[in-house]
């Protein structure tokens, strides 16, 4: 298998999972890699699971990634992370959002929320990081910027400059919310000791 | 200059570098941003029309006038748009037309995953499907030319993964492409039976030529390797199969239709075992397998859904080579998971219209658009889903077949951009043919479900220039339609009122609920919250299906106040007065 470097992306339709991507993929383009990207987006606007992909590398084919392989899952949610958590390879890192989003059968009680999906994945996965995405957002200024944690979180994971993610990131968000988006992946990136 | 693009991305790019001067098409998931994107180039005239038949008519006019055109669709689009594309193939065209087709293997936004390759076969057109988004734009470019070459529409077939996914994309100039010369030619473009005959010849003579050129197009590709194991392959699959399987024979097909029969039994001579990897139907196998050509296809791989990369490493693969999940059963297992489908935004306006029907127990046809999820649980209030348009239709068949008293019990919803595209006619059809069916025009002010499109209710152009906007309630009564009420869906009890003295009405009506959709809604309002002391826990706010209303362990409710958007549905339904404004009093 060629080298690659793939980055499975999970959460709920609205959370921003895609704009995380483009961020991620417009830093892998400007150091020179080749990289693909694949989002599925359905029925609605918001509210339903969404899974994006990212795969880089010298040469890249497929935009999607088969179960077992990806690197890294960024999940912004507890039950997504667990629901895709057979994608990761052996050894792969999970980085989870520690935050509960209800699906329509948990909220009208035809299924159950898991009790500890966290401490489930714990179990099979000794490479689990937890963080509190949406406080950091808040303590950088917008609930909304939660996206850009978890990107500061996964750039401390890859090994791609700093600054590239830093002006990857000036391009894609809007002047006036540039400073909280800073801030936001300046809280992700210390988040790892 | 190398950008990262998605392949509905490239195609619009590909139609402005081939000199295009109109892109037509009607909203459809995985095919809008085609359109949307072609709308940013000045240099071309873009529209969202009111249907993919008009889409296609329009196009087809700029063609034979001389300009090179776009239109865009998603598969089932295609059944829409068939009429004219038949006899477009016998036409052909002037200056190029390229029909885009985008299918959807797997549904992830469709209701059912038809191969639209067939359309090429059976209106007897060239189909090209790009791998990539690289391709989709050379592809769209090559397309207008062999348009222009075969005086042809070609049509240049994407999936979900292609139109849906970004790649690298090497950009080059717009090429100017002037206006062909329109002469009147009544034996070419009239298609009365007279002329039509000759035509007919003309189309398989030009599939004859057409053949000749698939043998010898770069399109059309042979990848030598280890001969053991050759496949035929085309689209996205074909970047599967170099994934997984780097050390086959391949041999990709850029052109799906007509096939090239001599390359094809040539490289079937030189490999070992031959495979074909499509994904849905067998278009190539059952094609090649006629040519008297031994191959293994649908009796190795699905007839339905996505056909992804692990499947093809699990059949095909070196054992020490498979991807890990087929190899050994996979180490890290997902425990049981609730699904999480999709549901109604907090806010939506459609919420409290389906709360309504589902409370007074009604049959509800029901059509394409974000409403159809008022199908789903608690809500339960949809009963049929077909296509776009069928609603009214479907209704009034019920009632053909049941009886007026039937009608009375009986509701066709249908959205705004849904009852421009094919809801007016069946409505028509009601009057016409004396059913007293009721219909609710779900107007939520936009084409909401692909993305929030305009139409003609909204009053803006794609290119966001305001233009006419289409008056429903003056366009029902123009039909014929003598009962039409308007009202504000979340004004809950004279919504129930209207929708009862209309059920009970012998004659048809309309009802437009008429509210913007939540998305596109102005200004925050403060969220809603439970009093602790004042819900009862009759979880009667649940019924709404509102993704903000959680049920606590205590049995009482509460709601998320970073979903909660401030619509003030549930403190409507609420009878105990528990639910308030956020800092303020009772709403």
């Amino acid at each position: 298998m060629r080298n690659l470097t793939n980055i499975l992306i999970v959460g709920v339709g609205g959370q921003g999972t895609i704009l995380a991507s483009r961020v991620l993929a417009g830093v892998v383009q400007k150091i020179g890699q080749d990289v693909k990207v694949s989002e599925i987006h359905g029925m609605a606007q918001r509210g339903g699971s969404v899974v994006t992909q990212v795969r880089y590398g010298e040469k890249v084919y497929a935009p999607i990634i088969a179960p077992g392989e990806a690197d890294i899952i960024l999940a912004f949610e507890k039950l997504e992370a667990l629901r895709w958590l057979s994608y990761l390879k052996k050894d792969g890192n999970i980085l989870i959002n520690d935050q509960r989003l209800d699906p329509m059968p948990v909220v009208t009680g035809a299924a159950a929320y898991p009790q500890d999906a966290i401490a489930a994945i714990k179990k099979q996965c000794a490479n689990t990081m937890v963080i509190d995405g949406l406080g950091e957002a808040v303590k950088a200024g917008n609930a909304k910027a939660v996206n850009v944690v978890l990107l500061g979180l996964l750039a401390r994971y890859l090994d791609l400059d700093k600054q590239t993610w830093l002006d990857v990131i000036r391009d894609t968000v809007p002047d006036k919310l540039l400073d909280v988006n800073l801030k936001a992946f300046e809280a992700g990136w210390n988040s790892v000791k | 200059m190398k950008k990262l693009l998605t392949g509905n991305e490239a195609i619009a790019r590909g139609a402005w570098e081939a000199g295009v001067v109109v892109c037509t098409a009607y909203p459809g998931t995985p095919s809008t941003e085609i359109t949307e994107n072609a709308a940013k180039y000045p240099e071309m005239y873009a529209e969202w029309s009111p249907n993919e038949k008009v889409a296609l008519e329009v196009g087809l006019g700029a063609a034979i006038a001389g300009g090179r055109a776009l239109v865009s669709m998603k598969h089932v689009g295609v059944n829409v748009a068939a009429d004219p594309l038949f006899t477009l193939a016998y036409t052909g065209i002037n200056g190029g037309l390229v029909l885009v087709s985008a299918d959807d293997p797997g549904m992830h936004s469709s209701q059912d995953e038809q191969d639209n390759r067939h359309y090429g076969r059976a209106a007897k057109i060239p189909v090209l499907e790009p791998a990539d988004s690289q391709e989709a734009k050379e592809f769209t470019k090559l397309a207008f030319d062999l348009s222009e070459a075969f005086d042809t529409p070609v049509m240049l077939r994407t999936t979900t993964r292609v139109a849906h996914s970004q790649s690298l994309v090497e950009l080059a100039d717009r090429k100017e492409v002037p206006i062909k010369e329109y002469e009147k030619n009544t034996a070419k473009f009239v298609m009365i039976p007279a002329n039509a005959r000759p035509r007919h010849l003309i189309v398989e003579d030009r599939m004859q030529k057409l053949s000749t050129y698939a043998e010898t197009t770069e399109l059309n590709r042979i990848e030598w390797n280890d001969p053991s194991i050759g496949i035929i392959t085309s689209g996205i699959t074909y970047q599967y199969v170099k994934e997984v399987l780097p050390q086959a024979s391949i041999l990709k097909l850029g052109m799906s239709f007509p096939l090239p029969k001599n390359l094809i039994s040539e490289f079937a001579q030189k490999v070992t075992t031959l495979y074909v990897i499509e994904e849905l139907d067998p278009f190539f196998e059952d094609q090649i397998k006629a040519w008297g050509i031994a191959v293994q296809g649908k009796d190795t791989f699905p007839l339905f859904g996505e056909l992804l990369p692990e499947m093809i490493s699990a059949k095909l693969a070196p054992s020490d080579q498979q991807t890990c999940c087929h190899a050994t059963a996979c180490e890290l297992k997902t425990e049981d998971t609730p699904p999480r489908p999709p549901v109604l935004c907090p806010g939506c306006p459609h919420r409290a219209v389906f709360y309504t029907l589902n409370k007074l127990k009604v049959t509800v046809t029901g059509d394409i658009g974000c409403y159809t999820l008022g199908c789903l649980a608690p809500l339960n209030a949809i009963d049929t889903t077909i296509c776009m348009g069928a609603s009214i239709g479907t209704a009034i068949g019920m009632e053909k077949a049941r009886g007026k008293d039937y009608a009375r019990k009986m509701v066709a919803v249908i959205g705004d951009s849904t009852f421009i595209h094919s809801g007016i006619t069946p409505l028509i059809d009601a009057v016409y043919n004396k059913a007293t069916t009721t219909t609710l025009i779900l107007d939520n002010r936009i084409t909401a479900m692909t993305g929030h499109q305009h139409n003609p209710v909204t009053g803006f152009t794609i290119k966001g220039e305001p233009t006419k906007e289409i008056d429903l309630a003056v366009l029902a009564q123009a039909v014929g339609v003598d009962r039409v009420r308007t009202v504000d869906p979340f004004a809950l009890s004279e919504l129930e009122q209207i929708i009862r003295e209309e059920l009970a009405a012998e004659e048809p009506s309309v009802i437009i609920t008429r509210r913007s959709c939540a998305l596109i809604e102005k200004g925050t309002k403060p969220p809603y919250t439970v009093s602790e002391e004042a819900c009862t826990g009759c979880l009667q706010c649940m019924r709404l299906g509102c993704p903000c209303i959680v049920k606590q362990d205590n049995k009482k409710v509460s709601i998320n106040p970073a979903q909660c958007v401030g619509c003030g549905l549930c403190a409507t339904v609420c009878k105990f007065d528990a639910i308030r404004k956020e800092g303020g009093a009772n709403a």
